[in-house]
């Protein structure tokens, strides 16, 4: 018997056992595929597609380099140019190419890509291009006098790097880098929005995971260890907001926390505070908070339940039988069979609060906004390669919490309900 | 029927009574003495109230009513962790996240006791279920029998002088559990400790204990040790629950002391002794082992009584034979033989007379 095994296993008509596994499994396989096909289309087609668009984004603009051929070809020819000082033939491949935009009108487009490293430049090319078929050369001095901006050795720099298709620079801005006359240095403190607002979201929304957690763990183990009626009532009191629009939701706590809403309306009733000391608690990071933590709530309650739900009472009564106060019974036994739960909840609520869009925009005003606020707004301005890029380091910076998370916890553990 | 509270009892339930709803009673007034170094069964259907009582003796559940002491001392308020009980419990209990040694180790650690006492005694309690080079396994890569003799080791390893188990073979197969009762037993001999064990199973019952508390119906049924308890049960709920039994109704014809003569229903007089149906003209139901029939004259005691029977069906079971016999009308009487070399071999069909001694027939309540 030991020797058969060493051979090739064949049916009894002599066919190899893994190739006649192989046929009589097709069939079933080939359904089963079918069936998932659709979802799989679903997913390459509106996830996977648009996010490889957008991060293709983050790193390629052919705005400058396909609008300015001229100047693009002088580049490649001279990539050690002085940016301080260009000479003539640049300058002449320059207006070539923003008299070709103003026939192509393709202006808006090149000015907006160098827009990006060099502010102002839009509004520059618009009126160099208008008046390029008229300069008379030598073009560098007919330039400069239209407007002594053409002669920025930071404008050169990103003219220079604009005329590639490829580049990094929306990461550079995307991370507060400046472009400045001697090339990419950090900017000033009170310019550098991108990391401080990075910061701020990780740490509101550690904040509002740990609330949640907070929150969420006595509501759980109510809802595991109470009967099943009532726990099911329970159960409906933490999925009513969960069915309730998120729009209401946050309005409503727009009722409740503003200056003349709810709660200050009560504070003052009761003579807790007076009319003149209302607290502020909208439009700001107590409003956004207070918002999230609610809106993400049942996704820390509902991982949580489902471990808490499995764990055996008597292991609680083994511990206190074993002569454990209740503290050490929940600190030594209760809480590390939870831990599952307690990672699954935080890494849930923690990645949707990071990315979470609508409630700071409602209730955070200019103080409660977060990152994706500020990718929002990039997108409403057509700054497109700026927002992907700052979409692409939020993801990045997911994709290493979850890569943490798997080390050091591990993915297995995860129960989501 | 149930012991009257001694002082010297070492676990006493004094007119306990325990209600979940405020309606109906799952405990009516138990009183229970238990002995220093007992091994007392409790024993009983599931619902009578056994696992109650032994929740309210280690302090999960409060009585509604009446004392429970341990060592003379009051405990209804005392929480469970100052009860100072070994506790074993029906899925074992064992701590998933933490191995052997730390399972073992945290009664210890909660007692505050320092970390080389604690090696030797975890050392200790895991050499008494031969478990000692488990130490740093998880309980998920045991075996049942394994994680059973942990869950034992745990139970013991900070020497209460009393330990609860709570159906601790059930999940067991019957092999297992067979071994392990003979171990659960040296070990409350070796150790002298108090073993209050509860149990449906009535064979383990008897195997293991020194007496055994029938429950039923929230009460103590009867209170006796394994072999009066089979052999002389108290009434009829403890004679149906306790082996198998043979019954026939009818009633007391004569008494002379305790020994009755009892007329079935059918018509037949057969010898019984009375124990709870003591008056002339009483209903009863005999109750008679199956091992304890006979159908030898030569095997009965002179002038018994004997009645007519009808093999039915016989069943070679190895180291016995079982006959199912028509007696009195009902078909469903058995007889086990020993399967020695000179057995009599009967047929179905085989029409036969079947007596036994009057003190093996107990005239019970009907």
């Amino acid at each position: 018997m030991a020797e058969a095994t060493q051979e090739l296993l064949t049916t009894a008509d002599g066919r190899p056992l893994k190739e006649a596994l192989a046929t009589a499994q097709s069939r079933a396989k080939r359904r089963a595929f079918l069936l998932v096909l659709p979802l799989l289309l679903f997913i390459v087609l509106t996830f996977l597609v648009p996010i490889g668009y957008t991060l293709k984004r983050s790193f390629e603009h052919d705005g400058f380099a396909a609008s300015a051929p001229a100047l693009a070809s002088w580049f490649r020819a001279n990539p050690d140019f002085d940016p301080a000082n260009p000479p003539e033939e640049a300058y002449a491949a320059l207006v070539e190419d923003l008299a070709r935009m103003q026939v192509e009108k393709t202006t808006g487009l090149a000015g907006a890509r160098i827009n990006y490293s060099v502010p102002g430049t839009i509004s520059l090319f618009k009126k160099g291009s208008r008046e390029a078929k008229t300069l008379p050369p030598p073009f560098k001095d007919s330039l400069i006098a239209l407007d002594p901006d053409w002669a920025k050795p930071a404008l050169w720099r990103g003219m220079a790097s604009a005329s590639h298709v490829y580049t990094t620079e929306f990461y550079y801005v995307a991370s507060d880098m400046k472009l400045n006359d001697d090339g990419w240095e950090r900017g000033e403190d009170k310019e550098r929005i991108y990391l401080y607002l990075f910061f701020k979201t990780f740490i509101v929304s550690g904040i509002i995971t740990v609330l949640c957690l907070l929150l969420a763990f006595p509501v759980s183990h109510l809802l595991a260890t109470l009967p099943m009626a009532k726990s099911s009532i329970l159960m409906i009191f933490v999925l009513l907001p969960f069915w309730t629009s998120l729009l209401v939701r946050t309005t409503s706590w727009i009722a409740l926390l503003q200056e003349q809403g709810v709660v200050n309306d009560l504070l003052v009733g009761i003579g807790l505070i007076s009319e003149d000391g209302r607290m502020t608690m909208m439009y700001n990071m107590t409003g956004t908070i207070v918002a999230m933590t609610h809106v993400l709530l049942p996704f820390m309650i509902l991982p949580l339940y489902s471990v808490m739900k499995v764990i055996p009472p008597s292991y609680a009564r083994a511990a206190r039988s074993l002569g454990a106060t209740s503290w050490t019974t929940f600190r030594r036994v209760y809480l590390p069979q939870t831990l599952p739960g307690i990672a699954a909840g935080s890494l849930l609520v923690f990645i949707l609060a990071v990315g979470y869009y609508i409630t700071p925009a409602l209730v955070g005003g200019a103080d409660g906004a977060l990152i994706s606020n500020m990718i929002a707004a990039n997108m409403k301005n057509s700054n497109w390669s700026l927002a992907a890029a700052v979409a692409a380091m939020l993801l990045a910076a997911i994709l290493v919490l979850y890569w943490l998370y798997d080390r050091l916890i591990g993915i297995d553990r995860l129960k989501l309900g | 029927m149930t012991s009257e509270p001694r002082s010297d009892a070492f676990v006493a339930f004094e007119h306990v009574q325990k209600s979940y709803d405020g309606v109906s009673l799952v405990v009516k007034d138990l009183n229970l003495s238990i002995g220093k170094g007992e091994f007392l069964t409790m024993l009983g259907p599931s619902g009578s109230g056994k696992t109650t009582c032994l929740m309210m003796l280690a302090g999960f559940e409060t009585a509604t009513h009446g004392e429970i002491k341990l060592d003379g001392v009051n405990i209804n308020q005392v929480p469970p962790h100052k009860r100072g009980i070994g506790m074993v419990f029906q899925n074992y209990a064992l701590f998933p996240h933490m191995t052997v040694g730390e399972n073992l180790s945290f009664p210890l650690e909660v007692r505050g006791m320092g970390k080389d006492e604690r090696e030797a005694k975890i050392k200790r309690a895991l050499d008494m279920v031969q478990m000692g080079a488990f130490a740093s396994r998880r309980p998920a890569q045991l075996s049942g029998g394994q994680q059973q003799r942990i869950a034992l080791a745990r139970a013991l390893v900070f020497d209460p002088s009393l330990v609860l188990m709570d159906e601790p073979l059930g999940a067991l197969d019957k092999q297992l559990r067979e071994h392990m009762q003979f171990e659960i037993k040296h070990l409350h001999e070796s150790l002298g400790i108090t073993v209050v064990y509860v149990t449906h199973d009535q064979g383990e019952a008897l195997t293991m204990s020194d007496r055994i508390a029938v429950f039923n119906d929230g009460r103590i049924q009867q209170l006796a040790p394994p072999a009066d308890l089979y052999e002389r049960p108290e009434n009829s709920f403890v004679a149906q629950f306790i082996g198998e039994n043979n019954k026939l109704l009818g009633t007391i014809e004569e008494l002379t002391g305790d020994k009755a003569l009892v007329r079935l229903t059918t018509g037949e007089l057969i010898d019984a002794t009375a124990v709870n149906a003591k008056e002339k003209g009483l209903k009863t139901l005999v109750s008679i082992r199956p091992e304890r029939v006979e159908f030898k004259p030569e095997m009965m005691p002179p002038g018994a009584h004997t009645i007519d029977a009808e093999v039915i069906e016989l069943i070679y079971m190895g180291d016995i034979l079982r006959a199912v016999l028509k007696v009195a009308g009902s078909d469903n009487f058995v007889m086990k033989m020993r399967n020695t070399l000179g057995q009599t071999k009967l047929a179905p069909g085989q029409k036969i007379k079947v007596g036994w001694h009057p003190q093996d027939a107990r005239a019970l309540d009907p």
